[in-house]
């Protein structure tokens, strides 16, 4: 039984062979994948585009369920740091004719690849690869189930830390469907580690899991209320799922009180930051007024999860070699010993 | 007559309140002596239990045998045998098998099976409706005539509370005793874990105690109203053992169980996706299981094993995609003896929870006393094991019969 993430994802020496998810992460190791990410992004504004860091290797981005927008920004990070990158949509393919994740997984590896991009609806899906399946390849997780979706958060991060100078001290809200969003996870963990003063939840009670407030964050029922003194208001998304499922009456209700607008936005800090994880539900989450107004990042989000991606991609795949050279020196000088 | 002699070991049988280092006597099936040989008779062998203890036989209130039907995962001589390796003697068969026992010709299949491995008795637990689908009655006196000591559902749901009235009403009419699993089946649908903090950060989808409190007290209350003889199986929560005291108090004939899983381990194991932890009621609360252990050392829950084996690759998978149910026979009498060990676990109340509790359930003669037919077995308490857990079974009796033994270092004897 592994109780401890890090026990997984990170190597003998503390640095990262894979990227599960944020919990137990370090400040001092986030704080790598943000200034690594920084670095990044200066060549992201130049002509040539491309680094060679991971020149050779192959990335496979396994993608159980659908997302083009983070599978895109994926492959183009791959592409960026010039590794060979192969996209399969696993969601109508092969098990779709009956074969078994293990099995999927286990043709990919015995093809040579070095990374896997995974996206699966099951919480503890990129866990349990890691753990189980393929533990010498790398494996980001690009959103498990209701869990994790580590690299949104850290670009998250990256966007607060480049528009409001530090995560430290700030309070931040996030806004609606926190019950579903692996997102709102992944964030507090992050918020926490690297210093946030306080982290808010906002939605109601059907919408705000049992217990939530044990990861470290304040659950609020009045948006108004929350909003006060935010230096970050985060929207979620609202699928429209939820309606049926009974969670919620109707998208006007939802937005006539969890919807940011400009007049609600005014009870927050005046330079305070408006982020969305996308894709934007306009008039449903947020009123196109703030989403495309002055205090909105969210497009400038879109840009740095490029640069995050590569950041995450770059460690990885550098852990994990190093902790598959040291195995493999461990087993040189283990039958070194036995034969002398 | 001809006696088999197990000399010095430390029998313990709580009802009888014995609890001494003695010799006893078995003859033709039965125990004919604790203490001085009987005058007359051979001893046809002896064993020497210095350092055994010797205990009532278990007797499982509920496992799922996986024959027939799902030969991949276990026959009825592989589960039974390897539940007499952890000192059962007696083990009700739930009725989730392919065909589901729904059929007098599915129960006798089974009992001639369980009569051939010979390790321990299977006492089938019919289908309470037919092809577990939770709409139309079983044909329940056929099963009850056909060798099933009550009826179970397996934890399928009932379709609604007509239905499980009525199946109340029909099963009262004919003394037909009952096994239900309080479970609401709209309130965990999609649920995998107990709804609490762990399933909150985990991003699981979680079972709120509600699912099994609210269907528990619909089943009290009609079990009230129709006066069928209900057992609960495997409550998970305090505020169930709550509901049940009611219920005592009221003067309702209602017995229960828990599974041994929610005794020894809380939702918090389920940290790190393991889906090991991946069972059905939900493993809960450390607050939950500590009262599910005082109502055990009260004498007021049954212990039951729920042994459930899977194929290997339907528990190789993510959390919520991999089989609930645990395989604990292997691991049982660690567990069992961890639990005293710990003080958690009173040694006389569990060996109440497992022999005269599930006994008086099903109107059995348990109890380690001279003229009783001999279920017992044999555990060595210190003994370790792989996984450096204390405690393992050396030999296991039924009806005098020794239906599993191992060898133990010095005491090869046995």
């Amino acid at each position: 039984m592994t109780t401890d993430p890090n026990q997984i994802q990170l190597t003998a020496d503390g640095k990262l062979k894979h990227f599960l998810t944020i919990e137990g992460l370090s400040k001092e190791l986030l704080t790598e994948i943000l200034d690594t990410a920084d670095s990044f992004i200066s060549t992201q504004e130049r002509a040539v585009k491309k680094v060679p860091l991971l020149r050779g290797k192959t990335v496979v981005n396994l993608f159980f369920e659908n997302s083009t927008r983070t599978r895109s920004t994926f492959e183009l990070a791959a592409t960026r740091l010039s590794a060979d990158i192969l996209n399969l949509d696993i969601s109508r393919s092969a098990t779709a004719k009956g074969e078994t994740l293990m099995d999927t997984l286990w043709n990919l590896e015995a093809m040579y690849s070095d990374m896997f991009v995974v996206r699966h609806a099951d919480s503890g899906a990129a866990h349990f690869i890691a753990e189980h399946v393929t533990p010498n390849v790398a494996i980001i997780n690009a959103g498990d189930g209701r869990h994790a979706h580590p690299t949104q958060a850290m670009l998250d991060m990256l966007t607060i830390r480049r528009h409001k100078g530090a995560i430290e001290g700030k309070v931040v809200a996030i806004v609606g469907d926190i019950l579903h969003s692996r997102v709102a996870r992944s964030q507090i963990h992050a918020l926490n580690a690297l210093g946030a003063a306080e982290v808010r939840v906002v939605g109601p009670a059907t919408l705000l899991p049992r217990d939530i407030e044990a990861l470290g964050c304040k659950a609020y029922y009045d948006f108004n209320l929350a909003l006060r003194d935010c230096d970050v208001v985060i929207m979620l998304r609202l699928q429209k799922e939820r309606m049926q499922n009974a969670l919620l009456p109707s998208e006007s209700e939802f937005f006539k009180l969890y919807g940011l607008t400009t007049e609600k936005l005014a009870l927050a800090k005046p330079d305070a930051i408006v982020m969305h994880p996308g894709p934007i539900n306009r008039g449903v989450e947020i009123e196109s007024a703030v989403a495309d107004g002055p205090q909105s990042v969210i497009l400038n989000q879109v840009s740095y999860g490029i640069a995050v991606r590569m950041a995450v991609m770059a460690m990885a795949m550098s852990g994990q070699q190093a902790s598959q050279q040291a195995a493999q020196q461990a087993d040189d000088d283990a039958q070194g010993e036995a034969s002398a | 007559m001809k006696y088999l002699h197990i000399r010095d070991a430390r029998v313990i049988s709580p009802d009888q309140q014995l609890d001494q280092i003695c010799d006893i006597y078995v003859g033709e099936g039965r125990i004919r002596a604790i203490g001085q040989k009987p005058a007359g008779g051979t001893i046809e062998s002896t064993l020497d239990a210095q350092g055994l203890w010797l205990l009532p036989g278990f007797i499982d209130l509920s496992s799922y045998l996986n024959e027939p039907g799902y030969p991949h995962r276990g026959t009825i001589a592989s589960e039974t045998l390897i539940a007499a390796s952890a000192g059962f003697t007696h083990v009700c068969a739930q009725p989730l098998t392919r065909p589901v026992a729904d059929s007098a010709a599915v129960v006798q299949l089974m009992l001639d099976k369980a009569a051939s491995a010979g390790y321990t008795r299977v006492l089938p637990l019919g289908a309470l409706t037919q092809g577990l689908e939770g709409e139309q009655l079983s044909n329940m006196v056929g099963l009850r005539n056909a060798g099933c000591v009550a009826l179970s559902n397996a934890r399928q749901p009932i379709k609604d509370a007509y239905v499980m009235r009525r199946l109340m009403e029909y099963a009262a009419t004919y003394d037909i005793r009952l096994f239900l699993h309080a479970n609401d089946a709209a309130l965990s649908a999609g649920g995998v874990m107990h709804e609490g903090p762990t399933a909150t950060r985990m991003g699981l989808a979680g079972i709120p105690e509600t699912a099994e409190t609210i269907a528990l007290a619909q089943i009290l209350l009609l079990a009230e109203q129709t006066g069928a003889k209900v057992h609960i199986s495997q409550i998970s929560c305090a505020r169930s053992i709550e509901k049940l005291r009611d219920a005592w108090q009221h003067g309702l004939p209602v017995t229960a169980d828990v599974a041994i899983a929610n005794l020894c381990f809380t939702d918090a194991c389920v940290n790190g996706f393991d889906s090991h932890f991946h069972v059905q009621p939900p493993l809960r609360s450390e607050a939950d299981r500590q009262a599910l252990l005082q109502a055990v050392n009260a004498g007021e829950l049954a212990i039951c094993s729920n042994h459930q084996q899977h194929e290997i690759a339907a528990k190789k998978a993510p959390f919520a995609d991999s089989a609930a149910g645990m395989a604990v026979y292997g691991s049982f009498t660690g567990l069992l003896m961890g639990l005293i060990n710990r003080g958690e676990l009173e040694l006389n109340a569990t060996l109440r929870a497992l022999s005269s509790l599930p006994a008086a359930v099903l109107q059995l003669q348990t109890g380690l006393q001279e003229g009783e037919l001999f279920n017992a077995s044999l555990i060595d308490p210190m003994a370790k094991t792989g996984q450096g857990l204390g405690g393992k079974v050396v030999a296991t009796f039924v009806d005098g019969y020794r239906s599993f033994r191992t060898d133990v270092d010095s005491k090869a004897a046995l």
